[in-house]
């Protein structure tokens, strides 16, 4: 009986080992996530967007990913099992990640790394963002058009650039519909805690808010705007079926294309590090449907989202002021150039608060 | 009818030994089945598990990372618990022990200062964790408040504590706002043992702790009192141990451990403050304590086996594409395992049947 194990168990392994052999001609390609894969929000996206690749190139690539990998010390080795698992290209899908995918990436200089929304790079290692903001200016035409009390309420997950180009996108937008509009931030400090975001959401309608916007991921928020018959917009994820007639639109992650492009490039033996940080026109994020609005702010929706993609809107188009009033060094001629978007730490005229930290 | 735990009146010591690998035995046959069910080869699942971690040099290293934390701060947790005092804050202690550690580090940055930073920094951490832990010690001894629910509660503070540092002072300049300090300088980080590995300085000092509790325990006045203390405070008293003062000891010293493993743990694998900086050690090795059976052999050993199984998890997740969620199934099953054979070494079931012959108030 117990020769009989030994044997059941050496073939076992062997066969484990003979199938990993005939899967080595695969380019092996590892993802690393925040969350759980879940059904929703921003680790949700990532794994669609390796749903796609994986539908779109499956009989040349494998695929692999370790889910819930905390942002502290722990990441640094799930990264580099990933890598000892002979993983060749790898996707970091969280900010926090940036410090250890650069560790490991110095030490395999021969594995390739994609980070998601970091600013630090290797000869190995790229980096990749969207232009949410640019969502942003839609959102803050649309909830000026829609808010009866000329009041926003905005839940904020941490004070880094990309959530302040966000609300000062809002308010930059809201203004031209309404020049006095009024919005009211609240920091939740977190990314994803329905408690404390739908704590945010009630505090910001108990100020006056009649329209709510989040840069954090849960549904929590939009649940509190249609149970207080307000409205709302949604993040990352499709969130209408929590909000039928609450959602206005939602601003949806879509990783898929860029993934794929990227495979691909590793597969022609052409990729190289590079820093893509792409808009509208380069479908890195796109638009729920506009829904619960009439038609008249619905088309300045599209017409607005069009010349965004076209090229012909730039949400921070010079002048810009600043809370004092004056204007911001317009460093990119006609807007504000990448750089200052991508480093924004200053509110724009009009917001009524004070930036963290500052 | 009624199925009452009743108490054993002798305990069997070959049991009491053996219990814990009849623990893990039966996990192993919970898994089989799971992974039955899941469609997953079972040798296949416990050989990525338990073998495939021990058998390169690269995990072994990071099994000793993961587990150095844990093993440190249980050592400290188990003195308090055999002492009778129950410290349940050692995650704030860990935290306060990383920011005040950190302190030297971020005040340090970039100014060419000696190798004196990191001894420094690790004494301080300690001293500021043994002080942290003095608080629910202080007020449990003085005004008889439960250090059990104040040791928890300051670990929050200890948490927002670091969140509001990270975020205002100490934020990293040139880190676009994120709420973490710059990277520390080399001198402001633990040395790595083995080139190309994560193995530090830390699981060196790991176990001298364990070897230090060893002796303390085993063969000095102070260790029987904690001992004595805990198991027979009526003969304590009669043999004139102070209880106060042991509770004021036991909770200094694990609070020191539990700082000494936070700036560990940020100076080292970590290389700089953010928060997060714990995936719940502090809790984690209440665990570890108790599954170590509060002796410090024990507990290096379930430290490890912890490890192993956080270890051995994630690669089980790479080859296998086994759930995340299924290892933490088998962390709650053998803790499961381990409490329940514990409980039958002392206590047996029995069935009681209600004696209805004698009347009630007869007589």
């Amino acid at each position: 009986m117990r020769k009989s194990l030994l044997a059941l168990t050496a073939g076992l392994l062997l066969a484990g080992s003979v199938s990993a052999a005939s899967a080595a001609d695969k380019l092996k390609v590892g993802f690393i996530y925040l969350g759980p894969v879940g059904d929703l929000g921003w680790t949700y996206q990532h794994e669609l967007a390796r749903q796609a690749l994986v539908k779109e190139l499956g009989d040349k690539i494998e695929t692999t990913f370790l889910e819930n990998v905390p942002e502290g010390p722990d990441a640094e080795r799930s990264i580099e099992q990933l890598v000892r698992a002979g993983n060749k290209l790898i996707f970091t899908t969280s900010f926090g990640y940036m410090d250890p995918t650069l560790k490991v990436a110095k030490k395999y200089p021969n594995v390739h790394f994609e980070h998601a929304t970091g600013y630090k790079r290797n000869p190995n290692m790229s980096t990749y963002s969207a232009k949410w903001f640019q969502g942003r200016y839609i959102q803050g035409l649309i909830a000026a058009k829609m808010s009866k009390s000329g009041v926003l309420g905005y839940i904020g997950s941490f004070p880094i650039p990309e959530v302040v180009s966000g609300i000062n996108a809002t308010i930059l937008a809201a203004q031209t519909i309404n020049p006095n509009i009024k919005v009211k931030i609240i920091w939740a400090n977190t990314w994803f805690d329905p408690g404390k975001e739908a704590d945010a959401a009630k505090a910001l309608i108990d100020q006056g808010a009649d329209v709510i916007m989040q840069h954090t991921d849960s549904p929590a928020a939009m649940q509190i705007a249609s149970e207080r018959g307000k409205l709302a917009f949604g993040q990352d994820s499709e969130m209408i079926k929590f909000g039928p007639k609450t959602q206005l639109t939602s601003i949806l992650d879509t990783w898929g294309p860029y993934y794929i492009a990227r495979v691909k490039a590793e597969l022609d033996g052409t990729w190289k590090s590079e820093d893509s940080w792409g808009g509208l026109d380069s479908h890195m994020f796109a638009m729920a449907p506009y829904t619960n609005m009439p038609d008249d702010v619905k088309k300045i929706a599209e017409d607005a989202q069009a010349a965004i993609t076209a090229g012909k809107l730039h949400p921070f188009k010079c002048p810009v002021l600043g809370q004092d009033g004056k204007p911001v060094e317009c460093k990119g001629g006609a807007n504000l150039d990448d750089g200052q978007i991508l480093g924004m730490n200053f509110y724009v005229k009009g917001i009524d608060d004070k930036l963290p930290g500052k | 009818m009624q199925l009452v735990l009743e108490k054993r009146a002798e305990r069997s010591n070959t049991i009491a030994l053996i219990s814990p690998l009849i623990a893990i035995g039966l996990t192993i046959v919970t898994m089989v089945i799971l992974f039955a069910i899941l469609g997953k080869n079972p040798l296949l699942a416990l050989h990525a598990y338990f073998i495939a971690p021990l058998t390169d040099s690269y995990s072994l290293q990071e099994i000793a990372v993961k587990a150095t934390p844990l093993v440190m701060i249980a050592i400290g947790l188990s003195l308090c618990y055999l002492a009778n005092a129950w410290n349940i804050g050692a995650e704030g202690q860990f935290l306060i022990g990383a920011v005040a550690g950190s302190w030297i580090a971020v005040k340090t940055q970039g100014t060419d200062a000696g190798v004196w930073v990191l001894p420094v920094m690790l004494v301080l951490a300690a001293a500021a964790g043994a002080l942290y832990a003095l608080i629910p010690a202080i007020c449990k001894v003085k005004f008889g408040a439960s250090e059990i629910l104040t040791s928890l509660m300051l670990v929050y503070v200890a948490d927002l504590f670091l969140d509001y540092l990270v975020r205002g002072p100490w934020r990293d300049p040139h880190g676009f706002n994120f709420p973490t300090t710059a990277e520390f300088d080399p001198v402001a980080t633990v040395p790595l043992l083995i080139e190309g590995g994560r193995l530090h300085l830390g699981s060196i000092i790991a176990l001298l702790v364990v070897a230090a509790a060893v002796i303390l325990l085993g063969r000095t006045i102070k260790g029987f009192e904690i001992r004595v203390v805990g198991a027979a405070p009526r003969a304590a008293r009669f043999g004139g141990f102070n209880s106060n003062q042991l509770i004021i000891l036991t909770f200094a010293v694990s609070g020191a451990l539990a700082g000494l493993a936070g700036i560990i743990e940020v100076a080292g694998p970590v290389g700089h403050l953010q928060p997060g900086i714990s995936p719940g050690y502090g809790f984690t090795a209440i665990i570890v304590a108790f599954l170590g059976r509060l002796n410090p052999l024990g507990i290096l050993i379930a430290g490890l086996f912890l490890a192993l199984t956080f270890i051995g998890g994630e690669q089980a997740q790479i080859a296998m594409k086994i759930p995340l969620d299924v290892t933490k199934v088998f962390q709650g099953i053998l803790l499961f395992y381990v409490l329940a054979c514990d409980s039958l070494i002392l206590y047996r079931f029995k069935l009681v049947f209600p004696n209805r012959q004698v009347p009630r108030g007869a007589g």
